[in-house]
This record gives C-alpha cells, structure tokens and sequence, in this order.
C-alpha cells in the first residue's frame, strides 16, 4: 500500500526526482513548470538529494547541461514549458540522436502570440518530431506515476523521454495522489550504468560525431529503430509498474470502448472531463466511448487502428493546431494510422480545442458527440476540420 | 559487436553502426580516410628541395611526415585536402600542385 498524500501535479513530479535521486539537473524557470525545479532546489539544499543542480541562463543551456552530464554518464534531468521548451530545439534533436536517456517534465502551456500563459499542447507538440518519447499525464497521479517510469523507459532504448502534464490543470491543482515508498521506487528504477560514458571508463569516447551523407542516413534509421522498440518497453514497464502499485499504464487507455459507435480521441486531462461526459451519455442509453493516448510517441498507430475500427463516428481532439489549413496533428495521425492499415469505414473528425487555457467542460464534450451522432446517422462528415467552442 | 572506427566505413549498415556515430577510443582520425574531396594534388620536386622544412608547420592537417633523419618524406594523401598551403610557403617552387585525377 503506497503513501496517501495531497500535492499538486509539479510537486508530484518534484517528489519523484527526489526519490529517484538523479545525477545532474540544468534548470530555467519558465509559468507554469517553475516549480518543479523551485521545490527540486529545496530538496538539494536541504541535503535530501546528492544532485548536482545547475541554475543556467536559459533552456537551451539547460538542455546542453543535461547532455553533457548524460553522455558523462549521469542521470541527467530538466523542467519546462512553453516558449522554454522551444527554445530547447535545437538540443532537444542533438539529445536524441546523440542516443541519451534524459528526462524531461513538461508542464504544457500554450506559445505566444497573443501572449498566453495557460494549458494547450502547443509546446510538446510542436517538439513532436525531435525524436523524444512523449507521455501526457490525465491527472497528478498520472504526472507522479510516469514520471517513475520514465527512467527505465528511456534508457532501455537509449532515448530522451518527456513527462508531459496540463500546465495550471494539473501542474498547479492539488489532488489526492497515492505516492510509491523510497525503497520501492528506487529499487523500480534501479541505477543507471551505460555502457559507454565520457567519465570513469578506461575507453575515450566521443559524442556528438560528424556524419557526412555516407553515415547519417544510417544512424537515423537506428534512431528510428528504437523510437519503434520504446513500444514495448513502455508496455512492459506499464505492466511492471502496474504489479509494484495495482495502476498499470500501455500506449493508450480505452474507456467505455467496447460497443462503442462514436469516440473520442484525446490526451491530457481533459479525459476526466470527457469521461463524465462519456458516463452522462452513456446513462442515456447512448453507445460512446474515449481512447486517451499516453505515448503519442512513439505513436500507438496499431492499437488505435484495433479500438477504432469498429466505431461509426470519431473526433480526434487536438489541444494545439498544425496551421496546415486542413486538421490537428494527431487527426493526421490516427487517420493515416488506419489508412495503413486498410480501415475505411470509421468517419473521422478533427477538432482543434481548449486553446490557450480555453474552458473544456462536459457540456463541450456532450457537444462534439452531438456532432458524431449526426455524421454516425448520416454516414456524411461534412467539415472535417473544425474549432470547439469558439465565438462565430 | 566490435563498433571500431575503423569498421564505420562507407558501407556499414544501419544495424551496424555506432548509436548517435559515438565513437568508442581514441585517435580515430588515423583511420579516416579525409583526403578523399581533393580537387588538386601537391607533387613533390625532390631535386629541388633543400629539405627546410618551412612547408611541415603550415599543413593543417598530418599529411607531410618527417622522419627520423629529420628530413620530410613524400606527402601522405590520405589526409590530404589538396588547399595548397605547403605549394606557396615553399621557397623553392619544389612543391606543385596538379589537377587530382581518379
């Protein structure tokens, strides 16, 4: 039986680093993720942890420092969000391909401009393709649980992963949470020994190599490999982690999904609201149901394709836009997911919400199974891209 | 696996090399090959040169060796880049640079 505690989606996440006790952090604090480092620096200057904490001068330093540590052979670890994870670009692509396992808790907030601080997923997904595992939590406990996984997740493939969690939603909400005793947790995790290193081995080694067009194809197609074998990795520590605590984690979680003939698709925590809205309408007589993606990378194409197939109507909610004129990033997805796989008949929309720290309640929710009743009915999708709740 | 630089060659598989091309000891650029873009080739006039050795520092790269007597040897083009510095430090006009024809 774990610790039954009340904190907030960022002290959540702070109290796992401090049970996991890692090597190095490199942080800049940037609304809403400022605190995990703030509480995180507590627990260092309290002696509770040995981390080397290094306040830098932005993110991008940020994301360096973790490199540097990481290919010495530490664990290395960072927070951020919004405009501080753009800035982080650049690194963010030289840690994955460079093959290190840093982690990196995201508290998703909405990119300038207009000028917002509040929850969308505009800075994850806009760093989707930089070659880290991405997790999104629903609730506190969520953020809390993977987190733990993170580590054994990222370094059993040899790439970054990001704890991705609702800036303000969850970040700053406080919740009931069950938290994992020390020993437990650190014997979850375990150490970290790479087999290559910078420090402490009688080989050299160099990171971050030149690889002319000869070579660079290659080690993409290696990278890309393992971004396909995190797959099971994330499911078999899922399962793992599931049996230490009883809350078992894969790619996706699948709700009233069983008979259902219109669905929603979405991530983060408006799942909890979108769960009411399923129970509601359920309680009504009405055959709905949600898929809340947990990996959107690697992206769960198979088992999305499988739950669905046999649906007559689904809205893919993306909380941040492509600007590609003509849907959300993970409508493209889940669509060419079942394109692949040969699947026609399900009529699939996209819905762009909860932009910018928008309200997302159960009535928005009800309103989009409004709309795939109507297409379920018809068989006609009319418009397939399409914004929620938004001022005509 | 052995993963030694000197297997990273042009044709590695993707399976094969090193993640992220770490490279895992020291003194690899011995075994890479770097002098493969060259467009021109320095020839040496031994009758010449005086043996002044003036074109030794001015190689950027390792591709004029010395030897034991003290004296340069024939050029070592499997790092050179052809750029021709030795050609003009020369004073002696023993050191010409021709059109590389493969």
């Amino acid at each position: 039986m774990g610790i039954r505690e009340r904190l907030s989606g960022n002290e959540a996440v702070a109290y796992a680093m401090k049970q996991i006790n890692p090597d190095v952090m490199g942080a800049f604090p940037i609304t809403p993720s400022t605190e995990i480092p703030q509480y995180f620096s507590a627990y260092v200057d309290n002696g509770q942890v040995d981390t080397e904490f290094i306040p830098v001068e932005s993110e991008h330093s940020a994301m360096s420092t973790c490199i540097g540590a990481e290919a010495a052979g530490c664990r290395a670890i960072s927070a951020t969000s919004s405009c501080g994870l753009c800035y982080m670009t650049e690194m963010l692509y030289v840690a994955a391909s460079d093959r290190l396992p840093i982690t990196l808790a995201v508290s998703c907030r909405a990119l300038s401009g207009p000028i917002n601080i509040n929850n969308d997923h505009s800075d994850a997904m806009g760093v989707r393709d930089a070659g880290w595992i991405q997790l999104f939590a629903e609730t506190n406990q969520e953020a809390y649980d993977n987190y733990l996984q993170a580590m054994r997740i990222g370094e059993a493939v040899s790439l970054p992963i990001m704890v991705c969690q609702d800036g303000f939603i969850t970040s700053h909400a406080i919740e009931n949470i069950e938290l994992v005793e020390d020993e437990k947790v650190r014997k979850f995790v375990g150490e970290y020994h790479p087999e290559h290193a910078l420090l402490g081995r009688e080989e050299p080694m160099a990171v971050g190599a030149y690889a002319t067009p000869v070579y660079y194809m290659e080690a993409k197609r290696a990278q890309a490999q393992a971004m396909m074998d995190a797959k099971d990795v994330i499911r078999k520590v899922g399962k793992e982690f599931g049996k230490l605590t009883g809350r078992s984690y894969g790619l996706i979680e699948k709700y009233e999904m069983e008979d259902a003939e219109e669905a929603i698709v979405l991530m983060g925590s408006s799942a909890g609201t979108a769960k009411e809205a399923v129970n509601e309408l359920r309680a009504k007589g009405r055959k709905v149901g949600l898929i809340k993606i947990r990996a959107f990378r690697p992206f769960p194409s198979e088992e999305l394709t499988e739950a669905l197939k046999g649906v007559k109507a689904f809205a893919a909610m993306d909380k941040d836009d492509s600007f590609n004129g003509h849907c959300g990033p993970m409508y493209a997805e889940i669509a060419a997911s079942l394109y692949a796989a040969g699947e026609s008949g399900p009529k699939g929309i996209s819905y762009i919400y909860g932009l910018g720290g928008r309200d997302v309640r159960v009535e928005s929710i009800q309103r989009v199974f409004k709309e795939l009743e109507k297409i379920a009915e018809t068989g006609k999708t009319g418009k397939t891209y399409r914004y929620l709740d938004v001022r005509e | 696996m052995s993963w030694k630089a000197s297997e990273m060659t042009a044709d590695v598989k993707w399976k094969d090399i090193t993640p992220g091309c770490n490279i895992y000891e020291g003194g690899t650029s011995k075994v890479v090959e770097t002098g493969d873009w060259r467009t021109e080739r320095p020839v040496l006039h031994a009758e010449k040169c005086r043996q002044c050795l003036l074109c030794v520092p001015v190689c950027p790269d390792m591709s004029i060796p010395v030897g034991k007597d003290g004296k340069r040897g024939e050029f070592n083009l499997f790092f050179c880049k052809g750029c021709g510095i030795c050609s003009v430090a020369c004073p002696f006009g023993a050191i010409e640079m021709v059109r590389e024809e493969k």
